[in-house]
C-alpha cells in the first residue's frame, strides 16, 4: 500500500545497481538527509549534540570501518580500540605540530594513518584464521594502548599522560575546544559521517566489495576464481582501519576534548564497536547506523527509566546495562544473526505486499 | 655465581609459577573447545564468577542485595552467618553447574550447527551478561578472599621462608635468597593434581570416554548413543570448575576484582602457543608465556621501554610464533582441501 | 588422426586446435601417499576432455594440479606452449583458467548476480580511488562486465533467480549457477569437477546440454572429470582413464571403451 514498486521499472544496468532502487526508499533517504542537514543543526543544544548526535555520528564511523571487515571480508578484529586509538594521538599530534592546517585536514589524515597501521597489523591475517587472527588482533589492541601509555612523545610530554584538544578550526569555525557552538561540531561529524557511508556504499556494491565477501564467504574458492587474498584482505584492513581512525581522530577531538587512552580506548571500545555492528547487522551499511543508534540510545535510555525514575544508584544501571547488552548478543546471534538491518529488510518484503501478501 | 644471573633465575622462577596460572585458566578452553568447536571466550569471566559467588557464600552476603535495597526500599546486606570454606565450595560448584546447563539450554543448544566465528561472538556476549550479572549480585568492590580449611590452615599468603632460607647463600652478601610466593606453589601442585585428575577421568571413566567420542566426531558419538547434551553440560560443568579453581588462586593472590577476567584473557595467547585442542599444548605453551614475559619485563621492558610490557608481550608472541607456525606448537599441519 | 600437430576434426564436424595444455610427466605426493604417478597428456583447443576413474584414483588431483592449487614435485605443466612456472592459484586464474567444483563452492552469503560477477573480476581493474567514488569509471566498468554477465545468466537460463541469495537455491540450480560464475570469466580452458554429480536425469541431460552449448557457442576448451560413464562417452572428444594414480588409457571414447585395461579397472580385475 504504502510501499509500492509496482509499474517501476529499471531498464538500464546504472538503475539497477543503484543504492535505493525504489523510488519511495530515494525519497525517504533524501528526507533524512535533508532533516539532518537543514534542521537537526537548528533546534539542537548542547545536551543532544553531546549525549546522542556526536556519539551516533561517530560509533557510526567506526561501525561502518569494523563492518566492512568483518562483516563484509569475514576478518574477525577485537583491535578497534587500539586503531580509534591511533587515530586520535595521530590527529593530536597533528594538531599540535600544524596549528593553521584545517581540521578537516588533520581528521583525514589521521584516517590515512591509521590505514597504514591496520595494514601493518593485517598481515598476519594472510596466514591465520578466524578467530586465531581475532586473538591476534587483541595484540594490536594491548600493545597500541600501552605505546600511547608509555612513550611520551605521543602525548608530548604533558604531566598527566593525557592528551588535552588544543582549540582548532575550520573555515574559520571553532571545532574543538572548550568554546565551541553545538551545531558545529554537530556538523562537522555529520559531514564525515555521510561521506563515509557513501563510500563504504561505494566500494562495497563493486568489485573490490565482491571480493571482500568472496574471501569471507569461501576463501579458498576465491583465491581459485582469482582473488588475490593478499590485496583483497589487506584493502579490507586499511579501508576499515581508515574509518575507525577517523572515528577515533573525531571521538577525541571533538567530542571528549581530552583522552586518558587506556579509559578511552580499551578493549571495552572494541567489544563495544563489534556489538554495534552484531547487533546492527554483519554486511549491512544500514546495520552500522542502526547499531550504533541501538547501543548510544540504550545507556541513555536505561539511565532515564533506572535513575530518574526508579531512583536505583548508578552503579546497579551499569551493572544492568552490561547483562542486557551481553544477553540481546545473545539472542540476536541465535534468533538473527544479520541483526537489525534484516529484520528491517523483512519488515519491507511485508510492507511491499501489503495488505495482499499473496 | 653472579647477583645479576641468581634474580634473572628468580625472576624465571616467577614467570614458571604465573605460567602455571594461565596454564590453569588455558586448561578450561581446551575442554569446551575439544568437546563442542566453542571458543570460550567468557572463560575468564567465569573464573572472576566463580570467585566472587564463593566470597559471597563466605560472607553469607545476600544475592542482589543492592538491586533488592534499591527496588524495595530495604537495607539488607548479610544473612548474618559466615560459611565455612569448603561449604562455600561446593556450594560454588552446584551453581558452576546449574550455570553449565543454562548455558547449555538458553544459549548453546540454539546456535547448533552455526559457524565457528558466530558461537564465538557469541561467548562474547555471555562474558558481558556474566560480568554484570556478577557485580548485580555480589556487588562489584574489591573483595579478599581467603580460603581455610580449618582454623589456621588457610591458603598461604606471602614469600616462601623455606625456598628463601635455602638459597639465601648461593649468591654472596646482598643476595637474600629466591623470592618464591608459597600460593605459587601451591597453585602449582593444584594445577599439576588438576591435570592429573582430568587425564584420568577422560582416559578411564565411561564418561569420560563419551567425552573424547564427542570431541573426535560429534555425528559418529550421537550414533552410537552418547548424550550430546549431558556431555556438553558434562564439559561446561568441568569447565567451570576449572574456572573456580583458577579464580581462587588468582582471587587469593591479588584480590577478587575485574581485572582478574583480564588476566585470565591472557589464557588467549596461550591457546595459540599450545593449541586449541591440546592439554600438554595448554600447559606448555602457559609455561613459554609466563616466564618469557617476565624475562622480557626483567631484562627489555623495565629497563628500556618504560615497563608494563606484561599487558601485550603474550599476544605479541603468540602473533609472530602463529605467523611462522599456524597450527601452534602441537597442532598437526593442515592440508588444505577443495 | 590424433598425431597431428595442429588439430583434427571430430565426427560431427567440429574443428579441434592445436595443444592449449600439456601435462608432462606429472607426479604429486602427500605426505609418502602418490596420489598421481607421472601422468602425461595434454588437452587440445576446443575439445571437450575428460578424466574418468574409479574413486581415488587420482582424477580430482590431477584437476587441481592443473587450476594450481596442487603444485605437483615432479613433472612440467606447459600452457599454450609456455612452460608453466608454480603460480599460486589466482594467477592461474587471471591466466585464462576456471573452474568448478565438485562440491559446490559458491559464495553462499551473496546472490546470483553477485556470484556471476565474481567471475568477472579477472576482468575488473578499477582501483580502490575510483571506486570510492562510484560515477564515472568504476559504473562504466561495472555496467560494461554486468551485460556479459547478464548474458551468461541468459544463457544457462537461470534470469528468474538472478536476485536470490545462493543459499537459498536447490542443489541443480547451485551446480548451473557454478557453471555461470566460471563462464562469466570467459575461460580460455573450463574446468569441471564432476558437473554432474548427485543429480537426477533430467538434471543431467540439462548440464550435458548446456556444456555442449558452451563448447559450442564459445568455443570454449573443457576438461571434466565425471563419473556417468554414458555421459562421458557422449560427451566427450578424448578421454584419459586414472587407475591408482597412473594413466591407464588415452584416446577417443571408443578406443577407451575396447582398452583391456580400462576393462579391468572398472571390472573389478584384482590387481597384482
Amino acid at each position: 500500500m504504502f510501499y509500492r514498486e509496482a509499474g517501476e521499472f529499471r531498464t538500464t544496468y546504472k538503475e539497477d545497481s543503484q543504492t535505493f532502487p525504489i523510488r519511495f526508499d530515494r525519497w525517504r533517504y533524501y528526507f533524512v538527509l535533508f532533516v539532518a542537514i537543514c534542521v537537526i543543526p537548528f533546534m539542537v543544544n548542547d545536551y543532544w549534540v553531546n549525549s546522542i548526535f556526536l556519539p551516533f555520528l561517530i560509533y557510526a564511523i567506526a561501525a561502518i570501518g569494523l563492518n566492512i571487515l568483518v562483516g563484509y571480508c569475514g576478518q574477525v578484529s577485537l583491535g578497534t580500540g587500539g586503531f580509534m586509538a591511533v587515530g586520535a594521538y595521530a590527529c593530536y599530534k597533528l594538531m599540535t605540530a600544524f596549528p593553521d592546517v584545517s581540521m578537516f585536514i588533520h581528521v583525514i589524515l589521521a584516517g590515512v594513518i591509521t590505514a597504514g597501521v591496520g595494514m601493518l597489523f593485517g598481515l598476519p591475517s594472510l596466514r591465520i584464521k578466524g578467530f586465531y587472527l581475532a586473538v591476534a588482533t587483541l595484540a594490536a589492541q594491548f600493545f597500541l594502548v600501552w605505546l600511547f601509555n608509555r612513550v611520551p612523545w605521543f602525548y608530548n610530554y604533558s604531566a598527566s599522560g593525557q592528551i588535552n584538544a588544543p582549540e582548532r578550526d575550520t573555515f574559520g569555525i571553532l571545532i574543538t575546544g572548550p568554546n565551541t557552538e553545538a551545531w558545529a561540531t554537530y556538523v562537522f561529524c555529520l559531514i564525515f559521517t555521510v561521506v563515509s557511508a557513501i563510500i563504504a556504499r561505494n566500494l562495497t556494491r563493486g568489485s573490490v566489495g565482491r571480493k571482500w565477501m568472496a574471501i569471507r564467504d569461501m576463501d579458498i574458492a576465491a583465491e581459485i576464481i582469482g582473488v588475490n587474498p593478499l590485496t583483497a584482505k589487506l584493502s579490507a584492513f586499511a579501508i576499515s582501519s581508515f574509518f575507525v581512525g577517523i572515528s577515533g581522530a573525531l571521538f577525541f577531538s571533538v567530542y571528549l576534548g581530552a583522552v586518558e587512552v587506556g579509559e578511552a580506548f580499551g578493549i571495552n571500545k572494541s567489544f563495544l564497536v563489534l556489538f554495534m555492528i552484531i547487533i546492527g547487522g554483519l554486511g549491512s551499511i544500514f546495520g552500522s547506523f542502526a547499531g550504533a543508534a541501538f547501543l548510544v540510545l540504550l545507556p541513555v535510555a536505561l539511565k532515564v527509566v533506572g535513575v530518574d525514575w526508579l531512583g536505583w544508584p548508578t552503579d546497579i544501571v551499569a551493572h544492568l546495562q552490561l547483562v542486557i547488552v551481553g544477553a540481546l548478543i545473545i539472542v540476536f546471534l541465535i534468533a538473527e544473526p544479520h541483526g537489525i538491518a534484516q529484520l528491517w529488510r523483512v519488515t519491507k518484503e511485508k510492507l511491499r505486499l501489503w495488505p495482499f501478501p499473496h | 655465581m653472579s647477583e645479576a644471573f641468581l634474580y634473572t633465575v628468580e625472576v624465571f622462577l616467577n614467570g614458571l609459577m604465573a605460567g602455571v596460572l594461565y596454564a590453569l585458566v588455558a586448561l578450561g578452553f581446551v575442554l569446551i573447545y575439544k568437546a563442542s568447536g566453542i571458543f570460550n571466550f567468557a572463560q575468564g569471566v567465569m573464573a572472576l564468577f566463580a570467585a566472587m559467588t564463593l566470597v559471597g557464600f563466605q560472607n553469607g552476603q545476600v544475592p542482589f542485595a543492592h538491586l533488592i535495597n534499591a527496588t524495595f526500599g530495604l537495607h539488607v546486606t548479610n544473612f548474618g552467618w559466615n560459611l565455612h570454606s569448603v561449604v562455600a565450595v561446593f556450594l560454588t560448584v552446584l551453581v558452576m553447574i546449574l550455570l553449565a546447563w543454562a548455558v547449555q539450554r538458553f544459549v548453546f543448544r540454539h546456535l547448533v550447527g552455526q559457524e565457528p566465528i558466530i558461537l564465538f561472538m557469541a561467548t562474547i556476549g555471555l562474558a558481558y551478561f556474566l560480568e554484570g550479572l556478577a557485580d548485580l549480585m555480589w556487588g562489584s568492590e574489591i573483595k579478599t578472599l581467603d580460603l581455610c580449611w580449618s582454623a589456621g590452615h588457610c591458603l598461604p599468603q606471602g614469600g616462601n621462608f623455606w625456598i628463601e632460607d635455602m638459597t639465601a647463600g648461593l649468591g654472596g652478601e646482598g643476595f637474600y635468597g629466591f623470592f618464591i610466593d608459597s600460593l605459587d606453589i601451591v597453585a602449582a601442585v593444584v594445577a599439576m593434581v588438576l591435570v592429573a585428575a582430568l587425564v584420568a577421568f577422560a582416559q578411564y571413566t565411561k564418561q569420560g570416554r563419551a567425552m573424547r567420542a564427542v570431541a573426535d566426531d560429534h555425528q559418529a558419538a550421537l550414533s552410537v548413543g552418547v548424550s550430546l547434551n549431558f556431555i556438553w553440560i558434562l564439559v561446561w560443568s568441568l569447565a567451570g570448575f576449572v574456572a573456580l579453581v583458577a579464580g581462587i588462586m588468582w582471587g587469593a593472590k591479588s584480590g577478587v576484582q575485574f581485572s582478574l577476567s583480564l588476566i585470565a584473557l591472557k589464557a588467549l595467547p596461550v591457546l595459540m602457543l599450545g593449541g586449541f585442542t591440546s592439554i600438554p599444548g595448554a600447559i606448555v605453551g602457559g609455561l613459554i608465556i609466563g616466564v618469557g614475559e617476565k624475562l622480557f619485563e626483567f631484562l627489555i621492558g623495565a629497563p628500556f621501554l618504560g615497563g608494563a610490557t606484561e599487558n601485550w608481550f603474550a599476544y605479541m608472541l603468540a602473533l609472530l610464533f602463529l605467523v611462522f607456525r599456524p597450527q601452534g606448537l602441537f597442532g598437526e599441519k593442515i592440508i588444505e582441501r577443495v | 588422426m590424433l598425431d597431428q600437430a595442429d588439430g583434427y576434426t571430430t565426427a560431427d564436424g567440429r574443428k579441434i586446435g592445436p595443444v592449449v595444455m600439456e601435462m608432462k610427466n606429472i607426479t604429486l605426493r602427500f605426505g609418502g601417499v602418490e596420489a598421481i604417478k607421472d601422468i602425461s597428456f595434454d588437452i587440445r583447443e576446443g575439445e571437450i576432455r575428460a578424466i574418468i576413474g574409479p574413486n581415488g584414483a587420482g582424477k580430482s588431483s590431477m584437476l587441481n594440479v592443473i587450476s594450481g592449487f596442487y603444485v605437483p614435485q615432479e613433472g612440467q605443466v606447459f600452457y599454450q606452449g609456455q612452460p608453466r612456472p608454480p603460480m599460486k592459484p589466482f594467477q592461474v586464474a587471471r591466466q585464462g583458467i576456471a573452474r568448478t567444483f565438485q562440491n559446490i563452492a559458491l559464495f553462499e552469503g551473496m546472490t546470483v548476480l553477485d556470484n556471476v560477477m565474481t567471475g568477472r573480476l579477472t576482468h575488473m581493474q578499477t582501483g580502490l580511488f575510483w571506486q570510492s567514488m562510484w560515477k564515472g569509471k568504476a559504473e562504466e566498468e561495472e555496467t560494461a562486465n554486468r551485460e556479459v554477465a547478464e548474458k551468461i545468466i541468459d544463457f544457462l537460463e537461470i534470469q528468474a533467480i538472478r536476485k536470490t541469495p545462493v543459499a537459498r537455491l536447490p542443489y541443480g540450480l547451485k551446480k548451473r549457477v557454478e557453471l555461470a560464475r566460471a563462464l562469466a570469466a570467459e575461460p580460455s580452458l573450463l574446468l569441471l569437477d564432476e558437473p554432474m554429480a548427485g543429480m537426477n536425469v533430467e538434471e543431467k541431460e540439462d548440464m550435458s546440454r548446456f556444456i555442449l552449448d558452451v563448447n559450442d557457442e564459445f568455443g570454449t576448451t573443457i576438461a571434466l572429470i565425471e563419473h556417468d560413464m554414458g555421459v562421458v562417452m557422449d560427451l566427450s572428444d578424448r578421454v584419459v582413464v586414472m587407475d591408482y594414480g597412473k594413466k591407464i588409457g588415452d584416446g577417443t571414447p571408443d578406443e577407451v571403451r575396447n582398452n583391456q585395461d580400462v576393462i579391468d579397472a572398472y571390472l573389478g580385475v584384482a590387481h597384482d
